[in-house]
């Protein structure tokens, strides 16, 4: 992975409609995507992901700002000048071609000659093991296979950047588990930059090198997946990806390096730096699995009583109600030394592992 | 056991056989009328034209091949020399070439059309279609004099053009084989577009985008995908436009003024003045052999297209 980027979307909005129907499928959205990094636009239908694809790959153009390709220019260039190809949610696969014909069209509309077409089919059928249903007729092969078809269709004129459009989603779970390897191992071998959308989370995690997370036609955070995970920016993030608890506190102290919190319970513990003012009451995210339960009420955090116990094999996940209108849930594994037997309706006290406490963006 | 099993077979026959009468008999007026309407008439035009013509109308009980032989061929009343009936065969050329004409003018005009509509959002489709269908609502002889109102020399177009100065004279269009074609591409145009539009609508423009983002410009993206994929559309609205236009009798008959015949009128002229009933039956089943010889080709290359989209 280079620090080159390869596509840049500079202020870009999109509007649906007109008048009264108006709708902002994405609004003022910026975002700079690098050479050869597996990007992922991750969030719940009606995000503005899939409008954002569409963008870069030329089907629809902005209503405003500019999308570049290699700090070139491409906002208002058809899909057959961008050197951009997408694989379809649907696949979108000739019918009246086979799968040979389909994988070498995007080469025959360029003018390749036969040998060059002939040469990169036989490379690409290779790449996605498809070799022995070359002279298939599209609807003559499985899902999963005409999953890898239009991969390789998408990849033959080896495009500057591939856009896949929820290509998993119509995948049953254990062919979108394989085709998740697959992918991964087709970004690293043929170098190409991939931008994937889904708004399956745990695929966006597994998979990509960054991944952006967008609500309501906004980007809320870009980042690695641990620093969407460990770090989410905003109430959103934070929900969208993994299960979270969210508690208030108060903000006393904000420095360059640490800021500290007062939480109800009075305790006081430092955090990350934050944006927030100072004397306000911030949200804050704690992971389920970042707390540990402890009988030593004096040194815990929080302290509630167990309302509910939910067994799930590898760990359980205890329902701890601090208040009549709050709760908190802790994930506690049943291998690990942290273990014990507590009863529902006892008191315990919620110890915070460092680092878990997220002061949210208002 | 056996007995019952054998009692309950039996009551399965009788109740199959009475099956099998009872829709026989629901069959019964459709295949009445099927013969009385269809294959009664024909049986009878393909016995006339086997017979004597009558003297005046009408035809003689007695066998003859004149009238197939008056198809093809004339014998000279002075000289009693044979020659071609060049007459006969200028007409079925310009059928046939008419007939082909208007079915490429309806491609040109219903592919644009289908597409339209196909591309309308789906509540809005049925209106469109709608208009489509409202010359159908009109009797087909006022909507050939409102045809011919437009063209005549001084009709609408003529004034127009007259009036603006874009012509001197009034271009003579009625009365011409360009008269008949347009009105004919008028009449049959719905034919053609209903059933590219049904094609259209079927078709998943995934497939376009998919082949524009292949770099496929529009035009490549209409010959590599889009027709390859309704020429089922293609093929059965220009044979539900050619048959008709083969046939077509009112429209060549009031726009031609009667001196541009086609194969219709020809065989409604034997029929009337002329007076040759075998030779007009022969011509009625010619023109249905060309009619089935299309018909089976159409059928044909259905029949290999439908295979591959199976």
């Amino acid at each position: 992975m280079t620090d080159q980027v390869a596509i840049t979307a500079d202020g870009v909005s999109k509007i649906f409609g007109h008048g009264k129907d108006e709708v902002a499928a994405l609004d003022n959205v910026s975002v700079e995507i690098r050479e050869n990094e597996f990007f992922t636009l991750l969030g719940p239908s009606g995000c503005g992901k899939t409008t954002l694809l569409r963008l870069i790959a030329g089907f629809e153009h902005p209503s405003a700002g500019r999308i570049l390709l290699h700090e070139e220019e491409i906002s208002h260039l058809p899909p057959f000048k961008r050197p951009v190809n997408t694989v379809f949610q649907n696949y979108a696969l000739f019918p009246h071609l086979t799968v040979a014909q389909n994988i070498g069209f995007g080469l025959a509309m360029q003018d390749k000659p036969q040998t060059e077409i002939d040469a990169t089919v036989a490379e690409m059928l290779q790449l996605v093991q498809m070799e022995s249903l070359r002279d298939r007729r599209t609807d003559q092969i499985s899902g999963g296979q005409q999953q890898r078809v239009a991969l390789a269709r998408a990849l033959a004129p080896h495009p500057r950047v591939l856009l896949l459009d929820e290509p998993l989603s119509a995948l049953d779970y254990k062919l979108r588990k394989g085709m998740q390897i697959e992918l991964k191992r087709l970004q690293l071998e043929t170098g190409i930059t991939f931008i994937f959308v889904t708004h399956d989370q745990e695929e966006a995690l597994t998979m990509s090198d960054r991944l952006a997370v967008m609500n309501r036609g906004k980007i809320l955070q870009v980042g690695s997946p641990s620093d969407i995970y460990d770090r989410p920016a905003e109430r959103f993030v934070a929900d969208f990806i993994g299960d979270t608890n969210f508690l208030t506190a108060e903000l006393i102290e904000s420095g360059p390096e640490t800021s500290l919190l007062k939480l109800p319970s009075g305790k006081t513990l430092t955090s990350h730096p934050t944006d927030n003012d100072c004397g306000q009451i911030v949200n804050i995210a704690v992971r389920p699995e970042q707390a540990t339960l402890t009988e030593n009420l004096a040194e815990a955090d929080l302290q509630g009583t167990v309302s509910n116990i939910m067994y799930s094999g590898t760990d359980s996940h205890f329902h701890i109600e601090l208040s009549p209108d709050e709760e908190f849930v802790a994930k506690v594994q049943n291998s690990g030394a942290n273990r014990r037997d507590w009863q529902i309706g006892q008191i315990v006290g919620i110890k915070f592992d460092p680092g878990a406490v997220q002061i949210l963006r208002d | 056991m056996s007995h019952e099993s054998r009692y309950l077979s039996q009551h399965e026959l009788v109740a199959r056989s009475q099956e099998v009468r009872k829709n026989l008999l629901l069959c019964a007026p459709a295949l009445l009328v099927l013969f009385l309407a269809a294959s009664g008439p024909l049986l009878v035009m393909l016995f006339y034209s086997f017979l004597e013509a009558g003297n005046y109308g009408g035809v003689k009980y007695q066998w003859s091949l004149d009238g197939w032989f008056n198809v093809f061929m004339v014998r000279d009343i002075f000289t009693d020399e044979l020659g071609f009936a060049d007459a006969h065969l200028s007409v079925f050329w310009r059928s046939i070439r008419l007939s082909i004409m208007t079915t490429v003018a309806c491609l040109i005009i219903g592919f644009p059309t289908a597409y339209f509509i196909a591309t309308r959002e789906r509540k809005n489709r049925n209106f469109w279609l709608f208009l489509v269908t409202i010359p159908f609502w009109t009797n087909l002889l006022i909507r050939t004099f409102a045809i011919m109102e437009l063209i005549r020399n001084n009709g609408l177009i003529n004034n127009l053009l007259v009036g603006t100065g874009v012509i001197d004279e009034p271009i003579q269009m009625l009365y011409t084989d360009f008269a008949i074609m347009i009105g004919m591409t008028y009449v049959y145009l719905p034919l053609m577009i209903l059933p590219l539009y049904a094609s259209m609508e079927k078709l998943d423009f995934n497939l376009v985008e998919a082949a524009y983002d292949l770099y496929a410009t529009r035009l490549r993206v209409l010959r590599r995908v889009i027709i390859p994929l309704i020429k089922p559309g293609i093929v059965a609205g220009s044979i539900l436009v050619f048959i008709p236009s083969l046939g077509a009798f009112v429209t060549p008959r009031v726009l031609g003024g009667g001196k541009n015949l086609m194969l219709g009128n020809l065989i409604q002229l034997q029929f009337d003045q002329g007076q040759n009933w075998p030779l007009g039956a022969a011509l009625s089943i010619a023109l249905l052999i060309i009619v089935m010889t299309t018909l089976l080709v159409y059928v044909r290359y259905a029949q290999r297209s439908g295979e591959r989209n199976d």
